[in-house]
């Protein structure tokens, strides 16, 4: 061991900054750290929003009318389906590839870089097929 | 004489398969919904109160929001795990966890049968 590599600080903790900016990630870390975020976002607080919306739109006609004619139709709800719409679409779409994994399906990297472009060009399209309904 | 090893690849597979059985069953109603979205349209008050009405729409909600709470509790674990190194934080944030999981199906049951 040389004296140099002796000097280094071990372990090195990776902070935000440094995996944001100066380390460039391959896609499929890509894929993976944003299973996650999405994850996070769609236990909190997107479950509990959905659980407001289904409650009010199912106990009266008034209810139903509010959420779909004046609440749905707020900007900041606009924005709030459409990182839902992109939180479910990427969760769905990394999931199953991380299932198709778990068979050994595609672990090579070549293919598994494919099926992570691949992912990510389904979420995109299913969040601009989903959302453009929502505005 | 205890035997139970805690160490090892063997320990976490319960949860490790519980996640994929419920992300399995999740995606399986995320598909019929969609299909029964599309097919019946539920855009008035009267279609969408018929929706939640079927005994079969109930429990198959009911399911997914189940494996949700299931599925969520192991994911969110493994990312408390991987990231909060602070104990007494950590098991806060799990308390938290399990009381956001059981309020969301004690909604949820309220709200489906109604």
């Amino acid at each position: 061991m040389s004296s140099a590599a002796a000097k280094k600080t071990r372990p090195k903790y990776l902070s935000l900054s440094a995996l944001l900016f100066e380390i460039r990630l391959p896609s499929t870390a890509w894929v993976s750290g944003l299973h996650r975020v999405s994850g996070a976002l769609l236990f909190f607080p997107f479950a509990a929003w959905l659980l407001y919306l289904l409650d009010t739109s199912l106990a009266s006609e008034q209810g139903f009318a509010h959420v779909r004619d004046e609440y749905l139709k707020l900007p900041l709800a606009k924005l709030g389906l459409t990182v839902f719409i992109w939180a479910y679409a990427h969760h769905f779409c990394a999931g199953i590839r991380f299932l198709l994994l778990d068979l050994n399906k595609a672990i090579e990297i070549r293919k598994a870089r494919m099926t992570s472009y691949i992912v990510f060009a389904a979420s995109i399209l299913l969040t601009i097929a989903f959302a453009w309904r929502v505005w | 004489m205890v035997n139970r090893v805690v160490v090892g690849a063997h320990y976490g597979l319960g949860s490790w398969l519980a996640q994929r059985i419920t992300a399995v069953i999740m995606a399986i109603y995320t598909v019929i919904l969609l299909f029964v979205f599309m097919s019946r349209r539920p855009v008035d008050y009267g279609a969408w109160r018929a929706l939640f009405g079927y005994g079969w729409m109930r429990v198959a909600t009911l399911l997914f929001a189940v494996s949700l709470g299931w599925h969520a509790w192991v994911g969110m674990r493994d990312i408390f795990m991987d990231y909060v190194k602070h104990d007494g934080l950590r098991l806060a944030l799990e308390v938290i966890t399990i009381v956001a999981i059981a309020s969301y199906l004690g909604w949820a049951v309220q709200i489906l049968w109604r």
